[in-house]
């Protein structure tokens, strides 16, 4: 990551009112917990450095909690700069549903891991899905539509999307 | 219903909606793509990959079938309709499900499978929430990428509250969406099987990509345990690098969004947990993700396209719908008349001639006028005018002509085909205008007797309402015969273009560009010349096309090797040099016509900027002009040279930003299009007469252009070119 592609990724979230906050695996659960609202679930953020266990946050939740919950909190594989996109693994421990089936998705994103373009991206998942047979959602704002007469935010997927970098504590 | 009452019946229904929203998705393809740097890298890139993927297609398929296996799932190519179908049937039958949840896919339509599985006495249910109004309300979608376009949002909630029993009755979009939401959310986490499309499908992987902004997608796969990927065999690209440029293209290209909201890259069976809502003990990292995976690829005609040299373009088609946005008429008719079975807009002809057959795209085909618009929307740059011209012809040689008796030995055309006698007339343009002119004034005089129009229209099909083009007596060929040339130490030499219409009609400004070049020091000389074919080439008449072809490049070849350029006044003639002769001639013939060949105001410019002094042309003071440029013209990139050349001379430029006039050749002509090229033409009227416009001279670069200016505005109009000569003998 070069500190360029962290402003571009941060100013094209900007342009999409998906708001966004940087801190430090230290500050985490106090970021963390300004962003959600009502019910949360979420799924272990382990490989990123950071635990939700210190938080209200329900951990592998079950499906009925997953219904019923209005926030979750995932971690995002990496992001995409220019166009202020975070990817989200379609992991077991149910990434996918835990920020499709909520209201509000929290997404948090280590700083290393935002590539500038959507050709370094692919780059990325063409390795990756020849070696493990991945797949990833890249996911850029909430959910829309515009079917209805108006653009509508939270069509199907949810209303708000809540970007958290996490940048090195030494900076 | 005649075809026009249809059409007028389809603009005054749905044509606010339509056009409200194509003209927004256009405009934000615009402002879109003007974000990127390498827009028309990206382009190519595309098209090359799409163009390697067809060339490669059955060894990516076997490719592709191998992985699927080995990921777990199946692959199956069906033949057609109906072999999909029976597939589908069975893994739904035996899977036991009673619900399928669909993503939206245009495949799915096309093979209609909610029919088949309803017969079985499953519940089909469309997620995408417009695909979902239209199910509820038994329509038809209207467009490739927004299916309920037509629909304003007052007819969906006064649809919803007729429909459903509500408490209190719907009214805003957010509260329709809410509503929706609710609805289907239900109904997709308690189906068994997911039904998708595919956007793109690698071979290296076997990796989908499903591109959309709901969210519906999503969940129509992670909550069934089965899901069935349907699309056509033309899906595949080789690796999952290959995806990129389509994904940054594709919503730019149609909704003229930079990306849309989800762009899932799926590789299944996927390894999310298999979840019964209703369980209220089993962590999520318990579940197990045991799903059933089965892509039905299709054939039904994309094999045969792929060998027919004609078509095969059709199958680098992204279905982004921006041929659809851009199209002048399709913004005022939409997909409900500008398109087939399942298809709609500009390509649609091509997948409908393709996977129907002549019949199912002769029904919305001639709504295509040829202006070349899509060609730069489209971001694997298809030839779509191309491939309608193709079908009209093939469409012609089906047709039986009812009148070939009367016109056979009459009109000096090349075609063993029966195009109508309405075609035969518009496309042996070239013969009426001979006739016309040698017989001025009395052709013009006759031509508009009410006898004479009520005939035409019977007969012909020609709009009584619409003005005929004046014939004049001395042609411009004729009249630069007779004249002596001034110019002693020509700085460059050119042959001036007679276009039919330059020449039989709209001779002043074929005198205008005389004595303009010749004030800019060049020897002009006006050779008689066959016209471009152009008129032949709109009928789908494409032999007639490529005889007149051969006979201009055997005009003027001559003296393109005597170092003259060949100067061209009427846009729509010069894309026939560029674009079309490609199709007709052979390749050196092709590139040393086009290759020399200049539009005239672009040659103007040419000269200013290699030192020919602007003083010389007639000077403004600021004199306020309204510039039309020609859909062709800007296709080409040639509309800048005409707003530059007139500002460096003084006058106040204002240019169009319509998509086109609506005229197109013939088209405003024809009593069945006649209202559809007054609704486009209104978009630039409106234009030319607001208040930053009423007051400037109108020029326009094109005939048909200025034919429809004359008829929409009330002051006269002229070509650029007319300006530049001023008062100049």
């Amino acid at each position: 990551m070069s500190a360029s592609s962290l402003d571009t990724f941060v100013s094209a979230l900007d342009t999409q009112d998906v708001p966004c906050e940087r801190t430090t695996r230290s500050s985490f659960v106090e970021t963390l917990e300004t962003h959600i609202r009502g019910p949360t679930v979420g799924v272990p953020l382990g490989d990123l450095g950071v635990e939700l266990s210190e938080t209200d946050v329900t951990v592998d939740p079950t499906p009925a909690q997953l219904k019923a919950a209005h926030t979750g909190v995932t971690p995002a594989s990496f992001a995409i700069a220019d166009y202020g996109s975070v990817v989200i693994p379609d992991s077991s421990d149910g990434a996918e549903l835990v920020s499709l089936f909520v209201n509000r998705h929290v997404v948090v994103v280590e700083a290393e891991d935002i590539v500038p373009e959507m050709e370094a991206a692919f780059a990325r998942f063409g390795e990756q899905f020849r070696t493990h047979l991945d797949s990833g959602i890249i996911a850029t704002g909430p959910s829309a539509t515009a079917d209805m007469g108006d653009l509508v935010f939270g069509a199907h997927g949810p209303k708000e999307v809540h970007v958290i970098i996490l940048e090195p504590t030494d900076e | 219903m005649s075809d026009a009452e249809e059409l007028r019946h389809l603009m005054a229904t749905e044509g606010d909606a339509i056009s409200l929203n194509t003209k927004g998705f256009n405009r934000g393809r615009y402002d879109s793509v003007s974000r990127l740097d390498d827009y028309d890298e990206l382009k190519d890139k595309a098209r090359a990959i799409k163009e390697d993927a067809i060339e490669r297609l059955p060894e990516l398929i076997d490719q592709l079938e191998e992985t699927i296996a080995e990921n777990g799932g199946t692959l199956y190519i069906a033949d057609d309709e109906d072999d999909a179908n029976e597939y589908i049937r069975e893994v739904v039958a035996d899977r036991e499900a009673e619900r399928v949840v669909k993503s939206k896919s245009m495949t799915s339509e096309e093979i209609e499978v909610n029919e088949a599985l309803e017969a079985d006495g499953v519940e089909v249910v469309e997620t995408d929430l417009g695909e979902w109004v239209l199910q509820v309300a038994d329509e038809a979608p209207s467009h490739i990428v927004a299916p309920a376009i037509h629909k304003s949002r007052d007819a969906i909630a006064e649809l919803f509250n007729e429909r459903f029993d509500l408490d209190e009755p719907l009214e805003t979009a957010e509260e329709l969406t809410q509503f929706a939401r609710e609805q289907l959310g239900e109904l997709i986490e308690d189906a068994q099987v997911g039904m998708t499309g595919a956007n793109f499908v690698t071979a290296d992987t076997g990796t989908m990509a499903l591109v959309t902004s709901e969210g519906n997608a999503r969940k129509t796969v992670a909550a069934t345990d089965t899901q069935i990927a349907v699309a056509g065999v033309e899906k595949v690209v080789p690796t999952v690098e290959d995806m990129q440029p389509f994904v940054e293209l594709i919503g730019r290209s149609g909704t003229g969004q930079d990306i849309t909201a989800y762009l899932s890259l799926l590789t299944p069976p996927v390894g999310t947990p298999n979840v019964d809502f209703g369980d209220d003990e089993t962590p999520l990292s318990e579940l197990d993700a045991d799903r059933d995976f089965h892509l039905v690829l299709i054939d039904n005609g994309r094999m045969a396209m792929r060998e027919d040299d004609d078509l095969r373009e059709t199958l680098y088609c992204i279905r982004c719908s921006a041929c659809s946005n851009s199209c002048a008429n399709f913004q005022q008719v939409g997909g409900h008349a500008f398109g087939g079975e399942t298809y709609s807009g500009g390509i649609a002809t091509g997948w409908e001639a393709g996977i129907e057959g002549l019949d199912t795209a002769a029904e919305f085909n001639d709504l295509c006028t040829g202006c070349s618009r899509c060609v730069d929307a489209c971001p694997v740059k298809i030839d779509i005018p191309w491939i309608n011209t193709v079908v009209r012809d093939r469409i012609n040689g089906e047709k039986e002509g009812q009148f070939d008796f009367l016109v056979d030995g009459l009109t000096p055309d090349e075609e063993d085909t029966s195009p109508s006698l309405q075609k035969r007339f518009f496309g042996n343009f070239e013969t009426v205008a001979k006739v016309g002119s040698a017989l001025a004034p009395a052709s013009n005089w006759l031509a508009n007797t009410t006898v004479s129009r009520q005939a035409m229209q019977r007969v012909l099909g020609v709009d009584a309402r619409r003005e005929l083009p004046k014939f004049t007596r001395e042609t411009l060929v004729e009249w630069f015969a007779d004249r002596e040339t001034a110019v002693r130490n020509p700085d460059r030499r050119a042959v001036l273009y007679p276009d039919l219409y330059t020449n039989h009609v709209q001779v002043e400004r074929g005198k205008a560009a005389v004595r303009v070049l010749e004030a800019l020091n060049i020897d002009v000389v006006v050779p008689k010349v066959a016209s471009s074919g152009r008129a032949p080439l709109s009928q789908g008449m494409v032999s007639t096309a490529r005889d007149h072809a051969e006979r201009v490049s055997a005009a003027l070849l001559p003296h393109i090797e005597d170092g003259r350029d060949v100067v061209v006044i009427e846009p729509s003639d010069l894309a026939m040099f560029h674009r079309e002769y490609k199709r007709l001639l052979d390749q050196s013939t092709h590139e040393s016509l086009a290759g020399n060949s200049y539009e005239v105001m672009e040659y103007v410019y040419g000269l200013l900027e290699n030192g020919a002094s602007v003083d010389i042309l007639t000077p403004a003071m600021g004199e306020r002009v309204a510039y039309h440029s020609h859909c062709q013209q800007r296709t080409l990139g040639l509309e800048g040279h005409t707003t530059a050349v007139l500002e460096r001379c003084g006058y106040d430029v204002l240019t169009s930003d319509v998509e086109c006039c609506g005229m197109a050749g013939s088209f405003g002509y024809k009593s069945d299009y006649y209202d559809v090229s007054v609704a486009v033409g209104n978009d630039l009227r409106d234009q030319f007469t607001d208040a930053d416009a009423s007051d400037r001279t109108v020029v326009a670069s094109g005939t048909s252009c200025l034919e429809q200016l004359d008829d929409l505005l009330e002051r006269p109009t002229r070509h650029p070119i007319q300006l530049l000569a001023g008062d100049r003998r």
